[in-house]
């Protein structure tokens, strides 16, 4: 059964700044809910209910971590959701505040995400903390898998089964770019070509530098809330209308490396909305390297398995030339990456899009129907997959 | 950095320092797994262990260029079934960006970074 109608995305505020030396990950926790907020035309004494991950300070540390933050925005809560997928967990927030909003949980649902990677020249790999209790750890540390050769993996095996080129990988990242171009708080803002990428220096084979994406601080929050608050307010009405999540496993063994959790949290989200991918006319797809991309349009169905190449190459993402307008605003890829955790700046994108405050030269014409995914974790290993299809009414 | 084993991962490294690659392997179905653990990840009931051939083959690599030396990470599809990540050893730089998908692999044992004898993987030379 479709969530339409069931809560409304009303605030959404992406933090500016993509180097925040200055302000600490909780004054940039508090920085985005004001912005949200004051989006929504809402005040933080309004929350009731908080969405927050591992992102938050205190996380992994013995103690109090959620509750530190949420006493550090002064919030009074009767509903609290901590649900970590890492990446992707922002997108499967937005759902379980609909699910906490229809069940009476809460009414004003606040998601917050932030971090300063950046500033505390942290490496990617290492955002995932202290890993080393959880029982698979002995069996892959020894073999080095940072972030990119994992990543890696995926493309030369997309390479292999299907015969897909680093120039149509490249497509990605030229799609970024051109839309990034428009954005000015973008990282990288320089138009790049099919060359630009093939001849920069290979990180990890296949993927070369400008296969990858940034590391940024920042944040985002979004505000949603329960259809009469909604209603209240001067915003326009998004509706999510249908969620999906699924944790890809390594299986003992027994996986397909090109079969992301996308594959199913795409199909439950597909079913529950009741539209088909060619419906959709905007996407936002989490875009931590190229391939991520081209693995999450197949297993999404937006082309069939294999074809994902020739569905990117030629500008097949950029807006207003291809056929699917892919991240308006700039992604990962060249906008920001804010605490290495993509989720939520997809959202805000797909919210932007459906509200016509794009910028115009990427904005959808009457956009009414988007999609927003992410895959937390890592696409050649264990991940949890989020997506949501929203609507404007 | 690495931690002590857990208890039941004890005898996966005992049987490593022994030159063996231990898998997993579910009674009910008679399934290998990897990594080993006292439970079927299949279906939730016993499990014991089996040793690896040592054979396979590569499923999917990418070699790491950035690190002081590059060197190639991999899942390695066993010949028992399950694909394990491992590294493909090479003797230089032509010996790890020759490796392809689908190549034939053999284990070997070395000290990790650790000390700790640790199952790799080396290419067979191919045609």
């Amino acid at each position: 059964m479709s969530l339409k109608g069931k809560a409304y995305i009303v605030g959404a505020y992406e933090h500016p700044t993509r180097k925040a030396v200055d302000r600490s990950v909780a004054q940039l926790h508090a920085d985005v809910a004001l912005g949200a907020l004051k989006d929504a035309g809402l005040s933080l004494s309004d929350v009731d209910g908080y969405f927050c991950a591992g992102d938050i300070p205190g996380w992994s540390a013995p103690g109090i971590g959620p509750f530190g933050i949420a006493e550090y925005l002064g919030l009074n809560l009767r509903h609290l959701d901590t649900t970590e997928s890492w990446g992707s967990a922002y997108i499967n927030h937005v759902a379980h505040a609909v699910d906490a909003i229809a069940a009476g949980k809460c009414r004003v649902a606040l998601i917050t995400l932030a971090g300063r990677p950046r500033a505390e020249a942290e490496r990617p790999d290492a955002a995932h903390g202290k890993r080393y209790d959880s029982p698979e750890y002995d069996f892959e540390a020894p073999y080095r898998p940072v972030v990119t050769n994992v990543y890696g993996m995926v493309a030369h095996r997309h390479m292999y089964e299907h015969g897909t080129t680093s120039e149509q990988l490249a497509w990605i990242k030229v799609a970024a770019s051109h839309h990034a171009q428009h954005n000015p708080h973008a990282m990288l803002r320089d138009v790049v070509t099919v060359e630009d990428v093939v001849n920069s220096p290979v990180i990890a084979s296949p993927l070369h530098r400008l296969d990858c994406c940034v590391v940024s601080d920042g944040g985002g929050a979004l505000v949603v809330v329960h259809p009469d608050i909604a209603r209240s307010l001067n915003r326009p009405l998004i509706t999510p209308i249908g969620a999906g999540f699924h944790l890809r496993q390594l299986n003992g063994g027994y996986f397909d490396i090109l079969k992301s959790g996308g594959v199913r949290s795409g199909a439950e989200a597909f079913q529950q909305a009741g539209v088909t991918p060619s419906d959709i006319q905007y996407a936002s797809l989490y875009d931590s390297f190229t391939i991520t991309v081209l693995v999450q349009l197949e297993n999404l169905g937006f082309c069939e398995d294999g074809k994902g190449g020739r569905f990117v190459q030629d500008g097949g993402l950029i807006s207003g030339v291809g056929k699917l307008p892919v991240n308006t605003d700039g992604g990962g890829l060249c906008n920001n990456h804010p605490a290495n955790r993509g989720g939520m700046t997809k959202v805000i994108e797909a919210v932007r899009q459906l509200r016509g405050e794009a910028h115009p030269a990427v904005q959808v014409a009457n956009c009414q129907l988007a999609l927003a995914h992410g895959t937390g974790g890592q696409l050649g290993g264990r991940h949890g997959a989020s997506t949501l299809i929203l609507e404007r009414e | 950095m690495s931690a002590a084993p857990h208890d039941e991962q004890e005898k996966f490294w005992q049987a490593a320092a022994g030159g063996q690659l231990m898998l997993g392997r579910c009674i009910d179905t008679g399934k290998p797994f990897f990594y080993p653990r006292d439970h079927s990840p299949f279906t939730g009931g016993p499990a014991d262990t089996i040793t690896a051939s040592g054979r396979g083959t590569v499923y999917a690599h990418s070699v790491a260029y950035r690190a002081k030396e590059p060197y190639c990470i991999a899942y390695v599809q066993l010949e028992e079934g399950p694909i394990v990540m491992s590294n493909i050893l090479a003797d230089d730089l032509s010996g790890l960006e020759a490796i392809r998908i689908g190549d034939s692999v053999t284990l070997v044992f070395e000290a990790d970074a650790s000390g700790r004898m640790t199952p790799f993987f080396r290419r067979l030379t191919t045609g």
